[in-house]
């Protein structure tokens, strides 16, 4: 089993996040991190390759500090890591970072089948959940994303998923090679050893230009961008909030504050 | 001049059964200032339900055929098929993760630009879209647009006000309905095993409420207090993911960036800390109530009302002071 595992390194949740002025997400800040969604998607490859055998590759696009989003994959278990860095990649919206993450699985199959792909649910910066999808149709692989369960029957080469969707819980299932998604339900992401960090130190990351993925420059970053950020603003906070302690009676006040501002 | 024959914008009309759901009225009321409305049902769209539709300002209702296992990939598919017979400049959708899946493949296979949780669409400039968007746990409000000539977008439910045009009752004919077939997909799917529709609850559907009450960790198990005061406002009943994970409530109520995204009038949480994860899916309500026995919790920092004190005596007091005002 090959799997492929595309990890995001982006802006830390518990840090003041914010945009630059062209609208873009500002990464300037150096406290990144890797995409904690993307830890499940993580696991979910090791530990498939710890039941049925073969070796998880993991793949990010993104500025140098991105680095550190495949150095922690390989820590939690990966084999190998790709880094897709290029300038003209600044800027790139999700159709651009799925035909980059695209190039780069089909750049892998030269030196062998890739069975799987396994991506996180969604990006917690720009939480668009899309970039799977994408890269399951630029690759014309079949996808089984959101799953809140997972598990792979080697034999028959199918993949199996659980997910709980707005209106209903599905069951999809596909013939390897897929795309899969996982939810934070899905598994626990392991924290590595300290054997397991100095293993990684050992472990080489490959770094591609566009150039090695054969993409001109101007179908990606800004460039190739199909929306445009018009304005970006830090929303006012709330204006006259108020804070109670209740003595006995904060109840019928919550609810005098619900009649008064007509939500009752 | 205008253009003669402006491109319509085409609405994805969820529905339960023989009935739209309220997202597609929302979704109606955006569009009307974009271009001329036509729908897409999928699968025969009940006269009743062709009817509403027209009275909501449709001129025609395109079928396609219900495949109870076509999945997001196919049916972004078979509405490309869609907007391009109709050349449809806009798209729009409810934002809900199949919708955005399903938008994405679309924009992919029509080379549109996407723009997914939009909070509002403004007619920009030459009468295209431009979405407000909000980002980080709704700190930062965005407003985007597409470079590229055709856009899909998906609208965040309950975010916009549905409001019927202007002379309703008073429309000129029945849409339209066309029927399309779709082609067979182009590439391996994935197989549909199981779907099982969510048990329909007497509370109204998480995603489409005015008044949502969430209960946290601070429930310690007991959501009565919080089913209590959800009942007497009307309202859903929500949970964060510490709530769900110790099985007190199903995973499908959980609110936050990995569960559900609401938006309605008033939210109200109970024993909730206000975790990052879990405002990313409740900061944009419209009114932010919390009940939190601990004053130094993070949620008042966003709430407009806050109550230091114990969920166990505040929501029941509440909730009877409410049934009583509504009675009186
Ligand atoms: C990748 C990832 C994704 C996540 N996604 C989500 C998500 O989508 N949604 C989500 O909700 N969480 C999510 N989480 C979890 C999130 O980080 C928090 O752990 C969670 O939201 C906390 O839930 P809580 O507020 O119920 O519990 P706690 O943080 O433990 O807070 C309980 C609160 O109850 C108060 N309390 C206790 N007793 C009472 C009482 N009697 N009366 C009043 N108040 C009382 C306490 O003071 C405390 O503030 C995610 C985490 C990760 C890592
Ligand atoms: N720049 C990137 N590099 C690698 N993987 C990515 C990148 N952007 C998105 N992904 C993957 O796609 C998933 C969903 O991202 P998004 O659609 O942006 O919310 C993430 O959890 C990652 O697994």
């Amino acid at each position: 089993m090959r799997i492929v595992v595309c990890v995001k390194h982006v802006p830390d949740l518990q840090a003041e996040r914010g945009f630059t002025e062209e609208g873009r997400v500002d990464r300037s800040q150096g406290d990144g991190t890797l995409n904690e969604l993307d830890e499940n998607a993580v696991e979910a490859a090791v530990s498939i390759v710890e039941e049925h055998g073969g070796e998880v590759v993991a793949v990010t696009m993104g500025p140098a500090d991105a680095e550190d989003a495949v150095r922690r994959a390989l820590q939690m278990g990966a084999e190998a890591a790709v880094h897709v860095v290029d300038d003209a990649l600044e800027g790139s919206d999700a159709f651009g970072t799925a035909r980059v993450l695209a190039a780069a699985v089909r750049k892998l199959e030269e030196d062998g089948p890739v069975d799987l792909v396994v991506t996180g649910m969604a990006a917690l910066d720009g939480l668009m959940s899309v970039v799977p999808t994408l890269l399951a149709g630029h690759l014309r692989l079949p996808q089984a994303t959101l799953a809140a369960e997972l598990t792979v029957d080697a034999a028959a080469r199918t993949v199996r998923v659980r997910r709980e969707l707005d209106h209903a819980s599905e069951v999809v299932e596909a013939t390897l090679p897929a795309l899969v998604s996982v939810t934070d339900q899905s598994n626990q992401p392991r924290y590595p050893n300290f054997k397991a960090i100095m293993a990684a130190r050992k472990k080489a990351v490959t770094t591609w230009s566009l150039a090695d993925l054969g993409i001109a420059a101007t179908e990606v970053g800004a460039a190739g961008a199909r929306t445009q950020v018009l304005e970006a603003a830090p929303r006012p906070p709330r204006e006259n909030r108020v804070l109670v302690t209740d003595e006995g009676d904060a109840g019928t006040r919550l609810a005098a504050f619900l009649v008064e501002n007509r939500l009752v | 001049m205008t253009d003669p024959t402006p491109a319509p914008v085409l609405v994805v009309v969820d529905h339960h059964g023989d009935a739209p759901r309220s997202s597609a009225y929302e979704l109606l009321t955006a569009g009307r200032a974009l271009g001329p409305l036509e729908a897409v049902w999928i699968g025969t769209a009940p006269d009743a339900a062709v009817e509403r539709l027209g009275a909501w300002g449709v001129t025609r209702v395109h079928e396609l055929p219900e495949a109870a296992d076509l999945l997001p990939p196919e049916r972004g598919e078979a509405l490309a098929a869609v907007v391009e017979a109709t050349g449809a400049a806009t798209v729009l959708l409810a934002s809900t993760f199949e919708n955005k899946e399903t938008a994405a493949r679309l924009a992919l296979a029509t080379g549109a630009g996407l723009m997914v949780d939009c909070a509002a669409l403004e007619a920009g400039p030459e009468g295209r879209p431009v979405a407000v968007q909000q980002a980080f746990a709704a700190t930062w409000t965005l407003r985007a647009q597409a470079t590229v000539p055709r856009v899909v977008a998906a609208l965040k439910p309950n975010a916009v006000q549905a409001v019927a045009p202007e002379g309703v009752g008073a429309v000129s004919g029945r849409p339209e309905v066309v029927r399309h077939d779709v082609a067979p997909a182009q590439a391996p799917a994935a197989r549909l095993v199981e779907r099982t529709p969510r048990a329909a609850s007497d509370r109204p559907d998480l995603g489409e409420a005015q008044v949502v009450v969430v209960g946290g960790r601070g429930t310690n198990g007991d959501f009565s207090p919080v089913e209590d005061l959800a009942d007497a406002l009307g309202g859903a009943v929500g949970a964060t993911r510490v709530a769900t994970d110790e099985g007190w409530i199903g995973h499908e109520a959980q609110i936050g960036q990995t569960g559900v995204t609401i938006s309605p009038r008033l939210y109200i949480g109970a024993g909730v800390s206000g975790a990052v994860h879990h405002r990313g899916g409740m900061q944009s309500s419209g009114t932010i109530v919390a009940v939190n026995s601990d004053p130094e919790s993070p949620i008042f920092e966003i709430a407009d009302f806050g109550v230091v004190g114990d969920l166990f005596t505040v929501l029941p007091q509440a909730a009877a002071e409410i049934r009583r005002v509504k009675q009186g």
